[in-house]
């Protein structure tokens, strides 16, 4: 099958990219006999720890060990802390790094906010790996608590808040606003505080109140599965390009074909304003993923 | 000694990952012990914040009247180390769910009491 086709259909229904090319596609549904095997697998892990020694006198010895361990921890901490420099003074040895983010940051990058500065340019490749450690938990809750059968909804009905009107008139307002708000703080993370990940998470926000005020149906049609796929696919894809380039323009990835632009306006900071809303779709998108995972069992 | 005075923010900070630690040591229940998870996490923030700090200085984000600012770099720390935070609470909590699932308790001592009955019934 043409990669083309495999992706698109892997986009329209399919849950996997490489089904029926072996390998992974195979594993999705486990025959009854390993899911008991592995159960059982899981049992035995769990019982071996216990049943290997007195229970009772386990607990008395784990008692004072974890008692004394926890009173050195904190006491060597303590100690750590006594011997720090004064807090609230500035320190020379300590701010060398800092003081150079705070006199360059702004000719360096472009950007009015020297944190954004910092985290999306001088060291935008440890913010990628960041988006990625939140796409990953992501994934692991998906395999986690992916349910396959339908037919199980039924249960958490108690917490469906869709019939209660004051969340329901509260939302009409709070749902537009929350999320305009969201993409403001986005759009501005160069410019004031905030950046992708405030913004995201307050779109995040956004998006669950809508699914818990108006129900599923309704969060639903404003993303789909398809559109969690497109979007956080090229989000991530996007900010991987971004920033790869700078493995092959050398290792300094401050030199950058965007132009700065006049600081403080909002078409300024080169690839900062771009990263920011990547960062944004992929945070907001995975606050509302865990959502959806633990409440319903599927992203949509 | 006088300096856990003067570095007041910093001893809280200390103390509240020692409450995390006791409470992730301590408790049977799974969702207490990540709780306790995530009180250390944020005794960490607080750490890096106040470690950070300049007083009288302005946030980093340039402007006219700003003498100083404080600095920069623990606050993409922190900012690094909230998102781990939700990451792994995220996954901490999936997993209590699948074994709250298989074994009907969030109690530590009831699942290995379970564990073991199952495999004494085979």
């Amino acid at each position: 099958m043409r990669i083309v086709d495999r992706i698109r259909r892997w986009l329209s229904e399919s849950p996997d990219l490489l089904e029926d090319a072996g390998g992974i596609g195979e594993t999705r549904d486990l025959p009854r006999e390993v899911m008991r095997r592995e159960q059982h697998e899981a049992d035995r892990f769990l019982s071996e720890g216990a049943k290997s020694f007195d229970r009772k006198k386990f607990r008395t010895v784990y008692g004072i060990l974890a008692a004394a361990s926890a009173a050195i921890l904190i006491g060597v901490l303590l100690t750590a802390v006594a011997a720090l420099p004064r807090y609230g003074v500035e320190n020379e040895r300590m701010d060398e790094v800092a003081d150079y983010y705070i006199d360059h940051a702004l000719e360096d990058t472009g950007a009015v906010n020297i944190v954004s500065g910092m985290i999306l340019d001088y060291r935008a490749f440890d913010t990628l790996g960041e988006s990625f450690v939140l796409f990953t938990a992501l994934n692991c809750v998906l395999i986690l608590l992916r349910r396959d059968e339908p037919g199980e909804e039924g249960e958490d009905d108690y917490y469906d808040l869709t019939h209660d009107n004051i969340l329901r008139k509260a939302g009409l307002v709070m749902v537009p606003s929350v999320i305009l708000f969201g993409f403001y703080v986005m759009l501005n993370g160069h410019l004031s505080p905030g950046g992708g990940f405030s913004g995201g998470a307050v779109v995040g926000a956004g998006l669950i109140l809508t699914a818990a005020a108006f129900g599923n149906a309704v969060s639903a049609r404003i993303v789909t599965e398809k559109t969690f796929r497109i979007l956080s696919g090229t989000a991530l894809g996007f900010y991987c390009l971004a920033k790869s380039y700078s493995f092959y323009t050398g290792a300094n990835g401050i030199e950058s074909v965007v132009p700065l632009g006049t600081p403080g306006s909002i078409f300024s900071a080169g690839l900062i304003l771009p990263l920011d809303i990547a960062v944004g779709i992929v945070v907001s998108l995975t606050m509302y993923g865990i959502y959806r995972m633990f409440r319903k069992g599927s992203l949509t | 000694m006088r300096n856990l005075v003067y570095n007041y923010e910093e001893a809280v900070a200390v103390v509240l990952f020692g409450i995390g630690f006791v409470t992730l040591l301590f408790h049977r229940n799974l969702i207490k012990k990540i709780i306790g998870m995530n009180i250390m996490d944020t005794g960490v923030f607080l750490f890096l914040a106040s470690m950070g700090y300049v007083k009288g200085g302005s946030a980093p984000i340039y402007a006219e009247n700003a003498d100083f600012y404080v600095n920069p770099v623990p606050a993409g720390l922190v900012l690094t180390g909230i998102v781990v935070s939700v990451s792994v609470t995220a996954i901490m909590l999936s997993l209590a769910v699948r074994l709250h699932q298989r074994y009907g308790t969030l109690n530590l001592d009831e699942i290995y009491r379970i564990a073991r009955e199952k495999i004494n019934e085979r």
